[in-house]
C-alpha cells in the first residue's frame, strides 16, 4: 500500500473538462502548466482520456447539458479518483448564481475533493490547490470519500 | 459507391479546450461533411442580465468570455453611455484603447501557442507561453488581475495609469516588440509549420463574405475590414494603425495575420501612452439611463462584437443582446472543413481548422429563436416556465 501511495502521489494525472465556463479559468489552469509555473514538477501531466487520469479538474458552472457529460467523465475514470474544482462558478455558480441553465456547484452533481477560489484563481492557487490534494492523498493513503476540503487563495 | 461513416467529436475530447460537439462525416481520409452542434457552455447570460441593475451588469458581461472579456465590457459600457448620449472624458477613453490592445497581445500570443500545439510544434507553444507572461504582468499591474481586468465602468474607467505604470507598460512592449518579431521569422520560415498550414483551410473572399466571417478569419480572406477603422469607437479616431489582410486566404494567412496584428497593438499601445491627455478618468452617470435603446459595435480579438440594449426607463435592460464574434466565423468554419472537387480536408488537418477560427464557444452560445409566422401557437417561454424548468434541478 506505501509504495502505490507512493506512486499515486508522485505523479498526478490530471483530465481537464470545462462544463461551460468563460475560459477564464482553462487559460490559468493551462498556464499553470506552462514553463513559469511548472505544475508538471509536481508529477502532474494533463491526459486527454479521463481513462487515464488520476484527478479531475472541472471549470466552469455545470450546465444542464453538461451535468450527464461530467458524471459520464466521472464514471469512467478508474478509482481511487479525485476532483478539483477550479473557479467561483464552478465552486458555487459564481456570478452565474439565478441563470436558469446553470446548476448551484459542481459538488451538487459529484464529489468533489478540493475547491479553488477565484475569478479566475492565479496559476499560484491552482498550484497550491493541487499540492494540498497530494497532501491530502499523502495523509489519508485511501482518499476519504466523504470529507472535503478548503483551499483558499 | 463510396462508403462513408461518421465521427463523433465532443464534448470532451483532447482536441477541444471548450465542450461542444462536432459530427464529421468521412469518406476514406477526407472529411466530406461537417456539423456542429452548439449548446454545451449556455448559462442564460442574457435573461440573467434583465434581473440585474446596469452597474451589477458588469461583472457579468466580463464573464460572457474570459479571454476577450475586456472587448464585451468596453462593449457594454459603450452600449450603456450611447443610452445616457453622454461623452465620457478623452483620457478615459484612452485607458480603454491601451487595456484592450493589452488584451489583443494576450489573446495573439496564446492562440499562436495552442496553433503550435495542434500541429505538434509544442516547443513553439512553451516558448510563447512563457512570453504571454510578460503582457500578463502588465496587465495584473495596471488592473490588479491577470485576466479578468474590471477596469471599465459605466462613464469611464476605474484606474489610472501613472507615470511609472506606463514605464512599465513601454518596457514591455519593448521585450514584446522583440520576441513577437523572432515569433513572425519562426512562422515565416520554419518548415515544420509551414507544411501543416499553407493551404489548410482555404476560405475564398466570396465563401468569407457568404458565410459572414468576421475578424482575422475575414481579413484573412484579403477583406479590409475592422471595427476600430471603419466606425471608429473609443479613441481609435485619433490612433493610427493599418489593417491588417492576407491574400492567402488559408491558415497560413490567419497565422500572419494575428502576428501583424500583435505588433500593430503595441505599437497602439506606445502611442496612447505617449499621447494621453491629461483629465479625469470618469464621468459621473445617474444610475437610471433613459428610456431607448442603442447598439455598440467592438472589433474583439476574434473579431466583431455587437451588444444591444433595450432601456425601459428602470434601473435594469429590458433586453440585452449579445452576439459574439465566432457565432459569425462557425458556419465559415463548415465551409472550410468540407472537401470539394479542388480542395481536399484530411482528418488529420481538422484540429488545425478547428484552431483557426480562434473558436470561443462561451462567447457565442446564446439562444436564438426565429419566429415563423404561420405558426400559431408559439413555443417561447415566459421568465416564470424558466424558474420552473430551473427547480426541477
Amino acid at each position: 500500500m506505501g509504495l502505490v501511495n507512493w506512486a499515486r502521489r508522485k505523479s498526478p494525472w490530471l483530465v481537464h473538462f470545462n462544463t461551460g465556463g468563460c475560459n477564464a479559468c482553462d487559460i490559468e489552469v493551462l498556464a499553470a502548466l506552462m514553463p513559469r509555473y511548472d505544475l508538471e514538477r509536481f508529477g502532474a501531466i494533463l491526459k486527454g482520456s479521463p481513462r487515464h487520469a488520476d484527478v479531475l479538474v472541472v471549470t466552469g458552472p455545470v450546465n444542464m447539458q453538461n451535468r450527464d457529460r461530467i458524471i459520464r467523465i466521472y464514471e469512467q475514470m478508474p478509482s481511487p479518483k479525485f476532483v478539483v474544482s477550479v473557479g467561483n462558478c464552478c465552486n458555487s455558480s459564481g456570478v452565474y448564481r439565478g441563470a436558469y441553465n446553470v446548476y448551484p456547484g459542481l459538488d451538487s452533481v459529484i464529489p468533489v475533493d478540493a475547491y479553488v477560489y477565484g475569478c479566475p484563481p492565479k496559476p499560484e492557487a491552482i498550484i497550491h490547490g493541487v499540492a494540498a490534494l497530494l497532501s491530502k492523498i499523502k495523509e489519508a493513503g485511501q482518499p476519504p470519500k466523504e470529507t472535503t476540503q478548503e483551499v483558499t487563495a | 459507391m463510396s462508403s462513408s461513416f461518421s465521427i463523433i467529436v465532443g464534448p470532451q475530447h483532447p482536441a477541444l479546450k471548450e465542450p461542444e460537439s462536432f459530427k464529421f462525416t468521412v469518406d476514406g481520409e477526407n472529411v466530406v461533411k461537417a456539423e456542429v452542434r452548439i449548446g454545451y457552455a449556455h448559462k442564460g447570460i442574457e435573461k440573467l442580465a434583465e434581473t440585474k441593475n446596469y452597474i451589477q451588469n458588469i461583472p457579468l458581461m466580463e464573464r460572457i468570455c474570459g479571454i476577450c472579456n475586456v472587448a464585451h465590457t468596453i462593449c457594454y459600457c459603450q452600449n450603456v453611455e450611447y443610452l445616457y448620449e453622454k461623452e465620457i472624458p478623452r483620457r478615459a477613453e484612452y485607458i480603454r484603447v491601451v487595456i484592450e490592445e493589452l488584451n489583443r497581445i494576450h489573446s495573439h500570443l496564446l492562440w499562436i501557442g495552442v496553433l503550435g500545439h495542434e500541429v505538434g510544434f509544442d516547443t513553439l507553444f512553451m516558448y510563447l507561453w512563457r512570453d504571454r507572461e510578460v503582457v500578463m504582468d502588465l496587465i495584473e499591474l495596471l488592473t490588479g488581475n491577470r485576466v479578468s481586468t474590471a477596469l471599465m465602468t459605466i462613464g469611464g474607467v476605474r484606474r489610472d495609469i501613472t507615470s511609472e505604470i506606463a514605464q512599465k507598460l513601454r518596457k514591455g512592449m519593448d521585450i514584446l516588440e522583440e520576441r513577437t518579431r523572432y515569433y513572425k521569422k519562426v512562422v515565416t520560415d520554419e518548415r515544420s509549420l509551414l507544411q501543416r498550414a499553407v493551404g489548410v483551410g482555404r476560405l475564398t473572399p466570396a465563401e468569407a463574405i457568404k458565410h459572414s466571417a468576421v475578424g482575422p478569419t475575414l481579413r484573412a480572406s484579403g477583406i479590409r475590414s475592422d471595427v476600430r477603422s471603419d466606425d471608429p469607437y473609443a479613441a481609435h479616431d485619433e490612433i493610427p494603425f493599418n489593417v491588417i489582410t492576407h491574400g492567402s486566404c488559408d491558415m497560413f494567412g490567419r497565422v500572419v495575420v494575428r502576428v501583424d496584428e500583435t505588433i500593430e497593438a503595441i505599437n497602439q499601445v506606445r502611442y496612447c501612452l505617449d499621447q494621453m491627455p491629461d483629465g479625469p478618468i470618469r464621468t459621473r452617470l445617474p444610475n437610471t439611463p433613459p428610456r431607448g435603446e442603442s447598439v455598440s459595435r467592438v472589433e474583439a480579438p476574434r473579431g466583431e462584437d455587437i451588444h444591444y440594449v433595450k432601456s425601459n426607463g428602470t434601473d435594469k435592460p429590458e433586453r440585452y443582446k449579445v452576439r459574439a464574434p465566432t457565432l459569425g466565423n462557425l458556419s465559415a468554419l463548415v465551409e472550410m472543413l468540407t472537401s470539394k472537387e479542388d480542395y481536399q480536408v484530411h482528418i488529420a488537418d481538422i484540429p488545425v481548422v478547428l484552431a483557426g477560427i480562434d473558436p470561443c464557444m462561451c462567447c457565442m452560445d446564446r439562444t436564438a429563436r426565429f419566429v415563423e409566422p404561420s405558426r400559431e401557437k408559439e413555443w417561447i417561454w415566459t421568465w416564470e416556465q424558466l424558474k420552473k424548468y430551473t427547480e426541477r434541478m
